[in-house]
């Protein structure tokens, strides 16, 4: 594949041809009969699989099938918060990977991914949530993630719309700032990493639904797909909230259940929040994009479901926390609101690792926090299934651990209510 | 919204119910006689499916009393409701 490479010089010769020239940035190319390894869902996390495959592990014939098209799943349903502290040592070390695979991203693609390092706070409205701030940021500390408390003075001062009056329904007491966080452009993400695999030989193939397993004995040997039947000796399985589904068409049972979570946007403002912020207490967090849209997330939908779409009081309860914080935003108008299937687990911890069954492996139960993991996740999962064994990142991310019960206990400690 | 039908109370707004998960798992009768991995079946490993499921539902703001009702994931539309057990 001829690779274009972007830069200023291309822009301009370009711009002079009237923008008639440029390339595709990935082929669409028909399946082959056969590939080294499939992976199975062309999100961001299966596109960085594939190209992690491809650079680290030498391993080019490799396709991307995607039911849809890429990055129309969660990749381009979340609220593109990046951050690492996590309280657990085995969380905190993959997503710090993850933070710093980001740093280098844009670079490293040669695809701008908008990666914007704002910082990012953690709101505690309590003596018990200060407590467990300092906690995490201590132990964030230890495993040498950058990590402060701040008082909500600091808070008013760098944020100075929000409300830290002690008359509020939850007053703020303090919160935990991570500055290396941030957030990114979520579409360039996934084309950022479609088009540098793309270019290392990948075969992204799009409109083409995974309908079967196959399997012989205690080993994969293909797939059935809405486009026929294709082999391959290994087939990696990243599909966040159908993973069960896919489970199921080997026989597997996954410790998952898929919820819908919702996202809203604004209509579009002037520059008015230049950081992340996000209340585990009140439960809501916000961005403002560089679209100027105010970017709200908050709880997943009590029920289990695969409809993108969720429940009107939870839209309701997601805007009460916002104005809880940031009181002058009541007369913003919404615009735009989502959901995407997200996998959660019983620890908040994803599952990444080998089955039962030879050559299947399985990336899922991000829930509600697999954005962030992109890149990491396609690292440590490209060399699992490179190697046929977890890198050390991983290895205690196993399914096995719900059988062991060596559980990564996230729920709640990883500084946001899931 | 979900619109619930609690077979006592009868139709009323989802915000009055909390969802109690997959229904028809059965604690283990002989727990001291498990392997960890049927524990591990039992305590974590769900179905999910993607179409119908048969779930908890308990009318928290309402009689308090649990129910089950069957449920289509995709479509959200319910098609049958009756008492535990």
């Amino acid at each position: 594949m001829n690779k274009q490479k972007y830069s200023i010089f291309a822009l301009l010769r370009n711009a002079v041809s009237y923008n008639e020239n440029w390339r595709q940035a990935w082929r669409s190319p028909e399946p082959k009969k056969k590939y080294d390894v499939i992976i199975v869902g062309g999100g961001g996390h299966g596109l960085a699989t594939a190209y992690y495959l491809a650079r680290e592990h030498g391993i080019r014939n490799v396709a991307v099938l995607e039911k849809g098209w890429i990055g129309g799943g969660n990749t381009g349903r979340n609220t593109t918060i990046v951050r690492s502290n996590y309280l657990w040592t085995e969380a905190a070390l993959l997503y710090e990977k993850s933070l710093k695979l980001w740093e280098g991203l844009s670079q490293e693609l040669n695809y701008n991914v908008m990666f914007s390092q704002r910082g990012v706070y953690n709101l505690g409205h309590s003596l018990q949530d200060m407590r467990d701030i300092e906690r995490r940021v201590g132990a964030n500390r230890l495993n040498g993630i950058d990590a402060e408390v701040v008082t909500p003075g600091q808070i008013k001062a760098a944020i100075p719309i929000i409300n830290i009056s002690p008359k509020a329904r939850y007053p703020i007491s303090g919160a935990s700032l991570q500055r290396r966080g941030g957030v990114a452009r979520h579409d360039a993400v996934a084309w950022g990493f479609a088009r540098a695999a793309d270019a290392l030989g990948v075969d992204i193939i799009q409109q083409c639904e995974v309908t079967g397993l196959n399997r012989q004995a205690d080993r994969v040997t293909g797939v059935e797909t809405s486009r026929g039947r294709i082999t391959a000796d290994k087939i990696g399985v990243v599909v966040a909230g159908h993973a069960s589904v896919l489970a199921a068409m080997a026989g597997l049972r996954f410790p998952l259940e898929s919820h819908p979570l919702q996202a809203y946007v604004s209509e579009p403002l002037k520059p008015i929040l230049d950081t992340v912020v996000m209340s585990n207490g009140v439960h809501g967090y916000i961005s403002q994009s560089d679209k100027g849209e105010l970017v709200i997330g908050a709880g997943v939908d009590a029920y289990t479901g695969y409809g993108q779409r969720g429940s009107f009081h939870t839209i309701e309860h997601a805007m009460q926390a916002i104005i809880e914080l940031f009181p002058l935003f009541s007369r913003v108008r919404m615009l735009r609101q989502w959901g995407g299937i997200v996998d959660v687990s019983p620890d908040a911890c994803p599952i990444i690792g080998k089955t039962p069954v030879q050559g299947l492996y399985f990336n899922c139960g991000w829930g509600t926090g697999g954005f962030k993991a992109t890149p990491g996740s396609g690292w440590v999962f490209a060399h699992t299934i490179a190697r046929d064994n977890p890198h050390e990142l991983n290895a205690a991310f196993g399914l096995e651990r719900f059988t062991s019960g060596a559980l990564i206990d996230e729920h709640g400690a990883a500084a946001v209510a899931h | 919204m979900l619109l619930i039908k609690c077979p006592w109370c009868g139709t009323r707004d989802e915000s009055e119910f909390s969802y109690g998960g997959e229904a028809d798992i059965a604690r283990p009768a002989t727990p001291d006689t498990l392997t960890d991995a049927e524990w591990a079946d039992y305590l974590f490993m769900r179905k999910n499916p993607r179409g119908l499921h048969r779930e908890q539902w308990v009318h928290a703001h309402g009689c308090r009393r649990w129910f089950v009702l069957e449920r289509d994931t995709v479509t959200y539309r319910f098609s049958a409701t009756r008492e535990p057990g």
